[in-house]
């Protein structure tokens, strides 16, 4: 036991104050540059970082597919083949897609914005709030995505989805990456690489497949993160804006 | 619905075909001393064996191991450490002289060969891939 009439040291918190300080530089010194954005694969993610992507539709040229195809061929997409005998018209139309390239034409003047849509990583997302065995989710950074392990076929957040971002595999697939599994009778949609951003990479397919630099990617609870940067210097506007939400993805020129 | 005969049938049939598969199994089990490892796999060229954890534990556990892992993945993003399904092909998987890599549920295979014996599905592979892709040879 320690004498309680022993007077308090004052400069106890100071020492404290200086080692901390000490500690603090010691790790941050050798060498390692801390980025907000890269992570360690092995702890789990948290709510520090929101993923989130800024759409510049004034750059998106119109016919160009360049992020559709990127995004098909990462997430082994173009893997799905038709199945023997389908309707070609029926099997264009339900095929897995996580982006559709989009034509918007102001009826007024007649001007035509394309841009690409894909699910919108809503803060608060209809899928997850419909979904009846919760396999439709949030993750704690912002990703909204299907555990395919829980899902059950019924493609009730295909139905709720305002942006029709999500997909159903209704056949077997024969081959499929490592990083992207895929069954039959899932529903699935964009999941921001997910793969990628859990390996610590900061970049998705169709960013890094955009050569007109119309998609900035990132973090947007980082404000200095390319996103976030982007969304301060454009205005920018969320799709479906009355429905309240709070969507991660952001387009700007529309 | 079955007659009483028929019904007495089966209670005939039933131990009898108990012990003819217990034989042939047992048969089987003695013809591969070598147990479950697939030649031409990195495991099989791992001297002493040695797996993730002990043998033991693997056989009655590893179902445990990777629904934990799945949870930990999907939900929290936590990839690439040792009780990974894409751990277990990678090492597991058989590949042929052309190095080519031979499904791990392909019959006789490493995944196949226990779960054929004792009859219990391998739902696994209907979404995950059987042979190793790397996310760099797929860029």
């Amino acid at each position: 036991m320690s004498n309680s009439n022993e007077s308090i040291d004052p400069n106890r918190r100071s020492f404290l104050g200086k080692a901390g300080a000490a500690v603090a530089t010691t790790l941050i010194a050798p060498g390692v540059v801390l980025h907000a954005s890269a992570r360690d694969p092995a702890t789990p993610v948290t709510d520090a970082v929101r993923w989130g992507m800024l759409i510049d539709t004034s750059k998106c040229a119109d016919g160009c597919g360049d992020c559709v195809q990127a995004c098909e061929k990462e997430n082994g997409l173009d893997m799905v083949t038709m199945p023997e005998g389908a309707d070609p018209e029926n099997w264009d139309r339900q095929r897995p897609r996580w982006i559709r390239q989009i034509q918007l034409q102001d009826n007024l003047t007649g001007q035509i914005t394309s841009l690409p849509m894909m699910c919108q990583h809503c803060e608060e997302p209809p899928c997850a709030d419909v979904c009846p065995t919760g396999a439709s989710f949030r993750r704690a950074d912002g990703i909204v995505m299907v555990d395919r392990h829980i899902c059950i076929g019924c493609r009730y957040c295909m139905m709720a989805c305002p942006y029709k971002a999500r997909s159903f595999i209704h056949e077997e697939v024969d081959v499929k990456p490592t990083h992207a599994p895929r069954g039959k009778g899932c529903v699935e949609s964009c999941n921001f690489c997910v793969h990628r951003l859990d390996s610590g990479e900061t970049t998705t397919a169709c960013q890094d497949a955009c050569k007109h630099q119309a998609i900035a990617f990132g973090d947007l609870k980082d404000k200095n993160s390319a996103v976030s940067k982007a969304l301060e210097s454009v205005k920018s506007r969320q799709l479906r804006a009355d429905l309240q939400l709070n969507t991660g993805v952001r387009y700007s020129g529309v | 619905m079955f007659t009483s005969v028929r019904r007495r049938a089966w209670f005939v049939m039933l131990p009898v075909g108990l012990v003819l598969a217990i034989a042939s199994g047992g048969r089987a089990l003695a013809d591969s001393k070598v147990g479950a490892l697939v030649s031409g796999s990195k495991a099989a060229g791992i001297q002493p064996p040695q797996c993730v954890e002990p043998t033991p534990y693997m056989r009655r556990h590893h179902m445990e191991l990777i629904l934990h892992q799945r949870d930990m993945t999907v939900h929290e993003g936590i990839r690439g450490n040792k009780h990974s399904l894409a751990g277990c092909i990678d090492c597991h998987v058989a590949r042929g002289d052309d190095g080519k890599a031979v499904p791990v549920n392909a019959e006789g295979q490493f995944c196949d060969s226990c779960h054929d014996y004792v009859g219990v599905s391998l739902p696994c592979f209907q979404c995950h891939a059987t042979v190793p892709t790397p996310a760099s040879a797929h860029k």
